[in-house]
């Protein structure tokens, strides 16, 4: 950031901030490309976030001892974290089990998928392309509306649209609002909110990166070579930021889930 | 001196300042009732962290319009 304010010194050409187009890295299959279905980084690690949580959970499973090895002692305490703090306290006593395998499904594939951006060399998290916050997203939506259908028929839609107790003029205004809040802006913002983080923060990291190499490389004063340290400083801390926040957006898509899961099971508005 | 660049910047730093102020008040609401009263901890989380979601969701519309729209 202290890049930015330095003026374009001695090597005549400026510092060029990154931009959204280095997030589309080439495809891993170039050929596949001309046919529309380019296989790019992004794709391979989603795979991988696959492999990586089938492999955990069924090596930490494995061995139930009465007193856990370290391993089991992480796999279980990830699934106490989703089951009570989010499935439990969120969605109820009642019916919260069902619904446990599905959260800690979608916990743990954002959580992986989302600290990939803190692994040095992948450096990427996948949802910095939002195809697939828009997909996982599409998934939460069709799934708490079918819920809903399922539990009242179909005086849902009117059980969410509208409010009750309020008098008949105010629904004039009421009524299309919450249409808009429930069944357009919702699905928007819980998937625009995993993606618009996870790509500001893999920018925040390259800008930082880019500003360390532009002072430290392509400039001759030592002076201004030495001043690269508080750029590095600065990045480090972003950096650290940005891991918390990947935690954070994990958690928080969950527990959007559940909360919409919650009201489409509710029995009053 | 000659500035070039898009005002889209401009206008998304301005547009964060709302979600900053949300936020802001939505951890001091949580940070004081914890304080207050340690025990009520577990309630609180999910209801400062939902609060946190939705009072995020202004400021990464903006983002994102910034974005598109530059």
């Amino acid at each position: 950031m202290i890049a930015l304010a330095l003026p374009a010194a001695t090597t005549g050409e400026g510092f060029v901030p990154p931009t959204t187009d280095e997030l589309h890295l080439p495809d891993v299959l170039p050929w596949a490309a001309d046919y529309g279905t380019g296989v790019g980084k992004q794709m391979i690690l989603v795979l991988l976030s696959v492999v990586i949580i089938a492999w955990f959970f069924s090596k930490a499973a494995k061995k139930q001892a009465l007193v856990p090895s370290k391993l089991q002692l992480v796999g279980e305490m990830g699934y106490g974290l989703v089951r009570d703090s989010i499935g439990k306290d969120i969605i109820g006593q009642r019916d919260f089990l069902k619904f446990v395998p599905l959260l800690f499904t979608v916990f743990f594939f954002v959580l992986v998928n989302n600290i990939y951006g803190a692994i040095p060399l992948i450096q990427l998290p996948s949802f910095s392309h939002p195809g697939s916050a828009y997909v996982l997203a599409g998934i939460i939506y069709v799934l708490w509306i079918t819920i809903g259908i399922r539990k009242h028929g179909i005086g849902y839609f009117k059980m969410v649209v509208v409010p009750s107790g309020v008098p008949w003029p105010l629904l004039i205004i009421l009524i299309p609002i919450e249409i808009i809040s429930n069944f357009l802006v919702r699905p928007i913002t819980h998937s625009l909110r995993l993606f618009a983080t996870m790509m500001a923060g893999h920018l925040i990291v390259l800008l930082a990166g880019s500003g360390i190499e532009y002072l430290l490389v392509l400039q001759d004063n030592i002076f201004l070579q030495a001043t690269s340290v508080l750029v590095l400083v600065g990045g480090v801390a972003m950096y650290m930021l940005e891991a918390l926040i990947m935690v954070i957006q994990a958690y928080v898509f969950t527990l959007l889930t559940a909360i919409y899961i919650q009201g489409a099971l509710a029995d009053e508005h | 001196m000659e500035i070039s660049g898009s005002l889209n910047a401009i206008g998304y730093g301005l547009s964060a300042i709302g979600g900053a102020i949300g936020v802001g008040l939505v951890f001091y609401a949580y940070i004081t009732g914890v304080a207050r009263q340690p025990e009520a901890q577990r309630v609180l989380q999910p209801i400062a962290f939902l609060g946190l979601a939705f009072t995020e969701a202004l400021a990464i519309l903006g983002l994102v319009l910034a974005f598109i729209l530059g």
